[in-house]
């Protein structure tokens, strides 16, 4: 039922339609303010980067926009509806997200791992499922098939029943994706999708958010690859103590000096480095 | 030494673990999904007992013995149990969710008087207040005391009968006891591993703030999760009042600590864990009793010997048999 009515949303939506309004969100924690007054604005089929240097809150940003952090204030609307920030219906409404340090199920297979992503979209209760109807195996057996189907999608088709916590790493970032994709999703969050990953690896994850974008998805990515934000997005935000620094064209944050600065420093013990680091992230501030 | 002897207390002994078995499962469940020990399943082990006792008594008449009394028993222990451990999740244990591990602990102690006397009490002497305020001021049945270890009714063809294979005696409640262990494990696995909601429980248990990002409710899972245990304990309450004739209000404190020591002998949180740990609690309890001999053999000793297995596992392998399934979170 919900599915229906999820389908019917997503295909009013016009190309440009702001799928993501964010609005002055803030998270305090005690004295500290994590996350200060952001904005954010995201169009169906966009891809929008989000850099800073470490601890600038873009994790903790994440977390108010998933329900996973209740934001002191601020608002957020998806699809223009108003969000509660509760997992739940964050999910629902259509934003899944992957983690930065990799959260999979590590004991279930990376089938199950997947299949547990179609939970919001499907509904056999515990009683149904004991008496296995006609509904449940109809519903388990659609379940099944579209895990598998996401697996080949993100291109990792015959490891379905190794437990998540055997795969490579590679395979293990691959699987949160596919496992957030598998949530039905209008709306992608990424969280340094390519951390720890060798520069083929990294390429192969470019091609891949690429390929998501093409089926009609918006993505938000936080990324210390500055090459691989640069060649991948249409509007890049920089993040500072907070706040929102810059937010413009990949060119126009790259050549910002503001932001040179942010990931450097003003003491400027680095000099020669400029914006791109792409080997193993930003210099650590 | 006689092979007949020695098979009679295997059977016996497999017998006694499933009773531990089905209970034990119920507080690996729980302790799974929200790292709880649930003190109080043991009474929700004896309400089950109860609750065959009492839908036997109203739907029954306290005189229907034929054999379809039993599914119809098993249908009202299982609901009196599971609407227990459901009251008793939502209002004693919810409302503890983010306190200090102590409360609910000391929770537990509280909830597990609380059954005990609300069981004796209700099946106390007429005039009985409790029971005038549910049925009204005409009684139309007759409930016997439970202080004074009521009967339980007696099924035809499971009650007391029994037959010999090879000098070894196998009493059909006995069987009852054992298949019913075996048909719940089965059924637990293909609705933990081949379910929608048997794999959220297993997604909760793992990392609950990522299986609320799938859409879990985990408040609801924790639900299943009560009533799952709840279920399985509500069989054990029959397969005892089957096998021993007799149940008792205070019956359930002894059996759950049984069967949380068998859960944590298994590895607490696993499944398969407190299956295994019961069946060799079980084992190990009768066995002690007929085979050690001088001082120290004999009934008197067996739940000495069934606590001094568990301190050696504590010891040796504190995981437990099988490992417990806990989730390395930071």
């Amino acid at each position: 039922m919900s599915t229906t009515a999820e389908q019917a949303t997503f295909d009013t939506l016009e190309a440009d339609e702001v799928l993501l309004e964010a609005r002055g969100v803030t998270m305090r924690f005690g004295g500290l303010v994590a996350v200060d007054g952001v904005d954010l604005t995201v169009r169906a089929g966009e891809i929008v980067g989000l850099i800073g240097p470490n601890g600038a809150g873009k994790t903790t940003f994440f977390n108010c926009l998933t329900g996973l952090y209740k934001p002191t204030s601020g608002v957020v609307s998806f699809a223009g509806r108003p969000l509660r920030p509760r997992p739940r219906a964050v999910v629902r409404a259509g934003m899944a997200r992957t983690f930065q340090n990799i959260r999979l199920f590590q004991n279930m297979t990376a089938l199950e791992n997947v299949m547990v992503g179609r939970y919001c979209r499907t509904s056999a209760g515990p009683l149904t499922s004991i008496v296995r109807g006609p509904k449940f195996r109809r519903e388990e057996a659609e379940t099944r098939a579209r895990a598998q189907e996401l697996l080949e999608f993100v291109g990792m088709p015959d490891v379905a029943d190794t437990l998540a916590r055997n795969l490579p790493y590679g395979d293990q970032r691959r699987l949160e994706v596919a496992r957030a994709l598998a949530t039905d999703p209008q709306l992608l969050l990424l969280d340094e999708p390519t951390a720890g990953m060798n520069p083929q690896e990294t390429r192969q994850a470019e091609v891949l958010i690429q390929r998501i974008r093409q089926t009609g998805l918006a993505v938000v990515v936080i990324e210390h690859d500055m090459r691989f934000i640069f060649n991948l997005c249409d509007r890049v935000l920089c993040l500072v103590r907070g706040s929102v620094l810059v937010e413009g064209t990949p060119e126009e944050v790259q050549s910002d000096p503001r932001v040179i600065e942010a990931y450097i420093g003003t003491s400027a013990d680095e000099p020669d480095e400029t914006g791109s680091t792409p080997e193993d992230g930003a210099p650590r501030a | 030494m006689d092979p007949a002897y020695f098979f009679q207390q295997l059977v016996n002994g497999l017998t006694l673990g499933s009773l531990f078995a089905l209970i034990a499962v119920g507080y690996t469940v729980v302790y799974g999904i929200i790292q709880l020990i649930n003190f109080a399943h043991g009474e929700i082990f004896m309400v089950g007992a109860f609750g065959a006792l009492g839908t036997w008594i109203i739907l029954g008449r306290a005189e229907i013995t034929a054999w379809w009394m039993l599914p119809v028993m098993l249908v009202g222990a299982v609901g009196v149990s599971v609407l227990t451990a459901l009251l008793m999740e939502r209002f004693a244990y919810r409302p503890l969710r983010r306190a200090p591990r102590l409360a609910p602990l000391i929770t537990a102690i509280g909830i597990s008087v609380f059954l005990q006397e609300f069981v004796r009490l209700f099946y106390g002497p007429i005039p009985n207040g409790l029971q005038r305020l549910v049925f009204g001021d005409d009684i139309p049945f007759e409930f016997p005391d439970a202080k004074a270890a009521p009967r339980f009714p007696s099924i035809e063809g499971v009650s007391g009968g029994s037959f010999v294979i090879g000098g070894v005696t196998l009493q059909y409640a006995a069987i009852f006891t054992v298949v019913a262990l075996v048909l719940c494990w089965i059924g637990l696995y293909f609705f933990v591993n081949r379910t929608r909601v048997g794999r959220a429980m297993q997604a909760t248990a793992q990392d609950p703030d990522t299986a609320r990002l799938m859409g879990i409710d985990v408040d609801r899972i924790i639900m299943v999760a009560f009533a799952v245990g709840a279920a399985l304990a509500a069989v054990a309450g029959i397969a005892h009042g089957l096998q021993y004739t007799n149940i008792e209000f205070r019956m359930g404190f002894l059996a759950g600590l049984k069967a949380f020591t068998a859960a944590v002998l298994g590895g607490i949180g696993n499944i398969n864990g407190a299956v295994v740990g019961g069946l060799v609690l079980g084992l190990v309890e009768v066995m002690a009793t007929a085979f050690i001999p001088g001082t120290f053999g004999g009934s008197a000793w067996k739940d000495v010997w069934a606590f001094a297995l568990l301190i050696l596992v504590l010891v040796f392998r504190p995981q437990g048999l099988l490992g417990a399934r806990v989730v390395d979170r930071a």
